[in-house]
């Protein structure tokens, strides 16, 4: 029992870097998760225009009945987005060690061009650690 | 009295003590500067092999310098003249300066007489680097091979030096071993030597 479906990386543009799909029902082709990877982008940036209040900075959370949507974006506009069990906690903090990770293992990696998919086997292991990591975390309490 | 307790001035920058400088860098400041040593000569090459050599070549200048500093820093101006007196520095002095800790091993070749290796589980260089598939047998830790290539040559002790993957069981990843083979005139010094 997987409490994280799948991860989702999609750089500045759009595009979609990385798709990790952690076990779920609904596991998607490339052109599903491409098509998805674009789809929560263009959502993200007209909740931003949608909102009341000014300095919005996008949807961060999407509660639905059978899955959690939890997103962060850094300052550079890469989104990392994660579609969970309802009510798993501590994705937040998942989310910020994942963008670490990929400043690490991805962004000093001199053969990683610029947003193109993430082909790193440093990044997929300490990636593959971090969420083993999580998912005992949350077994054992 | 005038002057009394006033530090000395020195007018020419060259007569200043050399200081100790600060002993640590920013890792992560160090990685992306490595990462785009090695982008840059990557646009500049046409083969992994030359891309190799031009790190090596990058890594040689390194190891003159370090050569000279540590001799007058750590050891008082006094060279090497013995092999095992100068492999001893390399593993020991120059990794500490460089990587903050002495390298895993050394050892000496079992085949051939005038090869030497040092073995590290990670190099530092390689820590945030992943090599693509394409890429084969190319390690950046040829720019390690070139500042030890670049200590061995101006310390009176010229060797061609490699750096290579070699897989160890239990260990996801490779270690990485420097090797080091000695010219012939070393070998012949070293026997006249006794």
């Amino acid at each position: 029992m997987a409490a994280i479906y799948s991860l989702y990386i999609i750089n500045k543009s759009g595009g979609l870097i990385f798709y990790k799909d952690y076990g779920s029902a609904g596991r998607m082709d490339t052109n599903d998760s491409l098509r998805l990877a674009s789809l929560w982008h263009s959502m993200h940036a007209i909740s931003q225009q949608l909102s009341p209040v000014s300095g919005c900075m996008g949807i961060e959370l999407l509660q639905a009945d059978t899955f959690d949507l939890h997103c962060f974006q850094s300052l550079t506009g890469t989104k990392f987005f994660v579609v969970c069990e309802p009510g798993t906690p501590h994705m937040e903090g998942l989310l910020k060690h994942i963008y670490e990770l990929y400043t690490d293992y991805v962004l000093k990696n001199p053969f990683y061009e610029m947003e193109m998919p993430i082909r790193c086997e440093l990044f997929d292991v300490n990636l593959a650690q971090a969420v083993q990591k999580d998912r005992v975390a949350l077994l054992g309490r | 009295m005038i002057g009394a307790g006033k530090m000395k001035q020195y007018t020419n920058v060259l007569d200043r003590p050399l200081s100790k400088g600060k002993q640590e860098v920013s890792l992560s400041g160090f990685a992306f500067l490595f990462s785009e040593l090695v982008q840059y000569n990557q646009t500049q090459v046409d083969n992994i092999a030359e891309l190799e050599r031009r790190l090596e070549d990058a890594g040689y200048a390194v190891g003159t310098r370090i050569l000279e500093l540590l001799c007058h820093r750590e050891k008082g101006n006094r060279r090497e003249t013995r092999l095992l007196g100068i492999l001893s520095f390399v593993h020991s002095t120059v990794w500490k300066i460089l990587f903050g800790k002495v390298a895993d091993s050394l050892e000496k070749g079992t085949e051939h007489e005038d090869e030497y290796m040092i073995s590290e589980k990670e190099l530092l260089v390689n820590r945030f680097i992943s090599i693509p598939k394409d890429m084969g047998a190319f390690n950046c830790g040829a720019f390690v091979a070139g500042i030890v290539r670049g200590v061995l040559d101006n310390a009176g002790f010229p060797a061609v030096v490699s750096a290579h993957f070699v897989p160890v069981e239990g260990l996801q990843r490779p270690r990485t071993t420097i090797l080091i083979k000695f010219a012939e005139e070393v070998l012949q010094r070293e026997a006249r030597l006794g």
